[in-house]
């Protein structure tokens, strides 16, 4: 029989497994660009909202809505980048902070607006909502898919990076922009790209996340704070140090709050600090 | 004999495989107009960003006027008389010129923290400031946004802020770098006109201003030394001329 | 002083100059005075305003003069609330030595968050803000036992001022007690703002790569404008908490420091009066539409953050400022 440290042990990365594919968009994209873009939960939300739609109006099974939260978060993420986010890569921080918090605001509204401001049920297969028992351990079915999808996308997101002539593009811009755009990359539209990618996965979160955490309207504002913690104490452009940290991020809270219930998000704060002073680019970024 | 003005004693720093310095010994006798030469990319900047503190080397020293300096910040640096300034200006552009001046002054005075007085109240500053501006010619306009500042005046304001901290070396990095030919004259009179007690060491591309104004010149290459001596020496020297194959000035 | 030094030169005139008193300000503050006399009804609403505008004030000080964006602001006038509560709760109700108490709390605070804050820039300072106010959000919900947790502070006692004018619901108390504390303070901001010091912050705004390169200890101005911003919110905490003679955990939440930023950014960051004027007319515009539903409030907040940023970067007095020196003959 094991401990229920490894219980919470398990929990805990399922939950640091989501918040990483929440968070790996924002972190690539503000080390490629320096573009803070607090709207990102929203996105999220959006990809959320999308699978609740397809569920309830059209009974769509789980699974299909997946890649269409994805598709259709990523679509308007370029129509914003176009329109809106492009005029403000040279703007100073505050402008950026402003402009997409004033983004998420509207998200929220609009949210309430069309699904009201109740949590949202979905119906996932049979087969996920159940849990087996492992070594004396409750292993939730869907918090094993959770752990699964997170592994895949690492996978898929370190072999596009390292592997492929975009990733090369990536990286490079995310090193040195000048240099990059000096050897004939497109900046910009590496940056469209990456973005697009990035924002697609914020919604495939936000979808996934449902069945853990619930969806209303506030989720904007909810998550974003958690994954501006994942982005700072990884390291902006990083996706292992997303990964890491995402999974600090998870374990301690979960942790935190089974075994020091007093303390309840205390821990994850205090972890963030302790380690923003002792590395203030985050644990895997450089400058 | 007195201590130089400004020495490095193998100077080395590198960004993983990238080395930027490679083992930099230079010494600055006071008074010296000392030029730095070299292609692009081989680390005349970074050299000068080790010198100032902008950055930290992996080993050697820097000393100024006898003091060991490796391990002060910058601006403690400028305190005991280090100054530079940027080959891409780095001004305060919502300040006007005066104001900017002023500041230089008033820090280099220790009068930044008074928060409970007018700053009308430090004459003194104000007017060494607006000085320091009218020999650099910038007193018709050091009351206008530095941003609506035309290029070649804010190279001025430029060498004007480090002349307002008093140093006793001053390493000027392409003071006339993007300016036309029409105005690089004005920028190396005002470099001519400095204080002979003022060392000098200045970052240039253009041959015939090197010539004009150095007395001593450095090659660097590859972030190391590859030779120096007068100009007369460097401008026989074919190692040099190769390695600036095809560059007569800069262009 | 001889006679001859008594004529300043053209340089020393000009800068005096820039820090003269206009008549428009002489206007916006006897404006202040117009709710004693025409809108009694509104004075509760004019003390929140008076508050909020302190608060907002504070903020301007690191945000617009210093460059230092800050989500976190909420902490100091959160922590000086509940000392000033506790204060007249545990010592005695006077109210000016219970501002007092207040202000050394988040003066103290900030003094200590200082260190951290000043020594870094752009994402992670913002997140580092962010996180200490997170911090002591949390920290107030979890000691409960001292805050009230979510009931909000109980038995706070506030003795009349000067032992004659009692905090009623007519609120003149209230409002002339705000407002003078606003004024006093106000003017010190204004003296900062034009001392060698503020040009020293206009520096570390406009370029603190430079500030370093002329031998400016930025670190240290940075941590001294933090502290004094950090009082001047815990003097506005201490307001609220005396005047309303309520403190709840509002007081130090995420919504307050981030409604603050866009209050600040509306009125125009960096010129004295925009947090004042953001302030009054963020407060009497949640007033007037109190009936909606919150998150309708919050559309038309994110609505004008993004024409803010979009149209009006310097929020509306840099509007008007532009719209001034476009008509004035020059």
């Amino acid at each position: 029989m094991l401990p229920p440290v490894f219980g919470v042990l398990f929990d805990g990365i399922a939950y640091g497994m989501l918040l990483f594919i929440l968070s790996v968009g924002l972190s690539v994209t503000l080390g490629l660009m320096n573009f803070v873009n607090l709207a990102h939960c929203a996105f999220a939300m959006l990809g959320g909202y999308v699978t609740v739609f397809l569920i309830q109006n059209f009974h769509w099974p789980f699974f299909a809505t997946l890649p269409m939260a994805f598709t259709v978060t990523a679509l308007v993420s370029v129509a914003f980048e176009r329109v809106l986010y492009r005029r403000l890569y040279r703007a100073s921080d505050l402008d950026q902070v402003l402009l997409t918090i004033g983004l998420a605001f509207i998200s929220v509204a609009i949210a309430a607006y069309c699904f009201g401001t109740t949590q949202q049920p979905i119906d996932v297969p049979a087969y996920m909502r159940g849990s087996f028992n492992v070594l004396g351990l409750d292993i939730a079915a869907y918090r094993l898919f959770l752990i699964g999808v997170g592994a895949v996308i690492t996978l898929v997101l370190v072999a596009t990076v390292e592997y492929t002539r975009f990733g090369a593009q990536v990286r490079a811009a995310v090193d040195n922009q000048r240099m990059a755009s000096g050897l004939g990359i497109n900046v910009e539209r590496t940056f469209a790209v990456t973005f697009a990618l990035g924002s697609g996965l914020a919604g495939l979160g936000g979808a996934l996340a449902i069945e853990i955490v619930g969806l209303d309207p506030s989720f904007s504002f909810t998550y974003l704070i958690y994954v501006l913690i994942v982005v700072s104490v990884g390291g902006l452009g990083s996706i292992v140090g997303s990964l890491a940290a995402a999974i600090l991020i998870g374990v301690s809270d979960i942790a935190g709050k089974y075994y020091v219930p007093q303390l309840g998000a205390f821990l994850i704060y205090l972890v963030m600090l302790a380690i923003l002073m002792w590395r203030p680019v985050g644990l895997f970024g450089r400058r | 004999m007195s201590a130089p003005a400004l020495a490095t004693h193998g100077l080395s720093m590198s960004f993983g495989s990238l080395v930027v310095a490679r083992d930099i010994d230079l010494t600055l006798p006071a008074g010296a107009r000392y030029a730095l030469i070299g292609p692009n990319g081989a680390g005349k900047t970074t050299l000068i960003n080790l010198m100032t503190g902008m950055l930290t080397p992996n080993a050697g020293r820097i000393v100024l006027g006898g003091e060991d300096i490796t391990g002060l910040e910058p601006q403690d640096r400028v305190r005991r008389g280090l100054a530079r300034t940027f080959q891409i200006n780095t001004l305060f552009s919502g300040l006007n010129a005066l104001e900017a001046v002023t500041l230089a002054v008033i820090e280099r005075r220790n009068l930044a923290g008074r928060f409970w007085q007018n700053i009308a109240v430090h004459r003194e500053a104000i007017e060494e400031a607006y000085d320091i501006l009218a020999r650099l010619r910038l007193g018709d306009c050091c009351y206008q946004a530095t941003r609506e500042l035309p290029y070649g005046r804010q190279r001025l304001l430029e060498i004007a802020l480090a002349l307002a901290t008093r140093p006793k070396v001053l390493l000027l990095d392409e003071p006339a770098a993007g300016v036309p030919q029409e105005e690089s004259g004005d920028i190396f009179e005002v470099v001519a006109s400095l204080s002979d007690d003022l060392t000098l060491l200045f970052i240039e591309h253009d041959m015939h201003v090197v010539f004009r104004f150095a007395t001593h010149i450095i090659v660097l290459v590859g972030g190391a030394v590859f030779t120096e001596g007068s100009p007369a020496q460097i401008a026989a020297d074919p190692g040099v001329r190769e390695v600036y194959l095809g560059k007569r000035k800069h262009g | 002083m001889s006679a001859a030094s008594d004529t300043i030169s053209a340089p020393v005139g000009y800068l005096k100059a820039q820090t003269r008193w206009h008549p428009i300000e002489t206007v916006f503050w006897l404006a202040t005075l117009l709710p004693f006399f025409f809108l009694p009804s509104y004075l509760q609403l004019a003390n929140q305003v008076a508050i909020t505008a302190l608060f907002a004030l504070s903020l301007d000080l690191i945000l617009g003069y210093a460059g230092i964006v800050s989500l976190g602001h909420a902490a100091f006038f959160g922590t000086a609330a509940y000392a000033a509560g506790l204060f007249s709760k545990f010592v005695w109700g006077e109210p000016l030595t219970g501002l007092v108490a207040g202000t050394a709390a988040a003066a103290a605070l900030g003094y200590a968050s200082s260190f951290v804050v000043a020594r870094f820039r752009h994402l992670t300072l913002i997140m580092i803000t962010l996180g200490l106010g997170l911090l002591l959000q949390e920290a107030g919900n979890s000691a409960g036992w001292l805050t009230g947790g979510s009931d909000g502070l109980q038995g706070v006692n506030i003795w009349p001022l000067f032992g004659h004018f009692k905090f009623d619901l007519y609120g003149y108390t209230a409002y002339g007690y705000s407002l003078a504390v606003l004024f006093v303070v106000f003017l010190g901001a204004r003296r900062l703002i034009h001392s060698s010091f503020g040009l020293a912050l206009r520096g570390i705004r406009e370029n603190s790569v430079r500030m370093p390169a002329i031998g400016a200890p930025s670190r240290a101005h940075i941590r001294k404008i933090y502290t004094i911003a950090a009082a001047i919110a815990g003097a506005a905490g201490a307001l609220i908490a005396q005047t309303t003679s309520t403190v709840a955990l509002d007081s130090l939440s995420f919504e307050r420091s981030a409604e603050l930023l866009v209050m600040l950014v509306l009125g125009g960051a960096g010129r004295l009066y925009g947090g004042l004027v953001g302030a009054a007319i963020f407060m009497v515009a949640r007033d007037q539409f109190s009936g909606i539903a919150p998150q309708y409030w919050y559309f038309w907040i994110g609505i004008l953050l993004v024409v803010v940023v979009i149209l009006l970067p310097n929020g509306i007095l840099g509007g008007l400022s532009k719209i001034w020196a476009r008509w004035r003959p020059r």
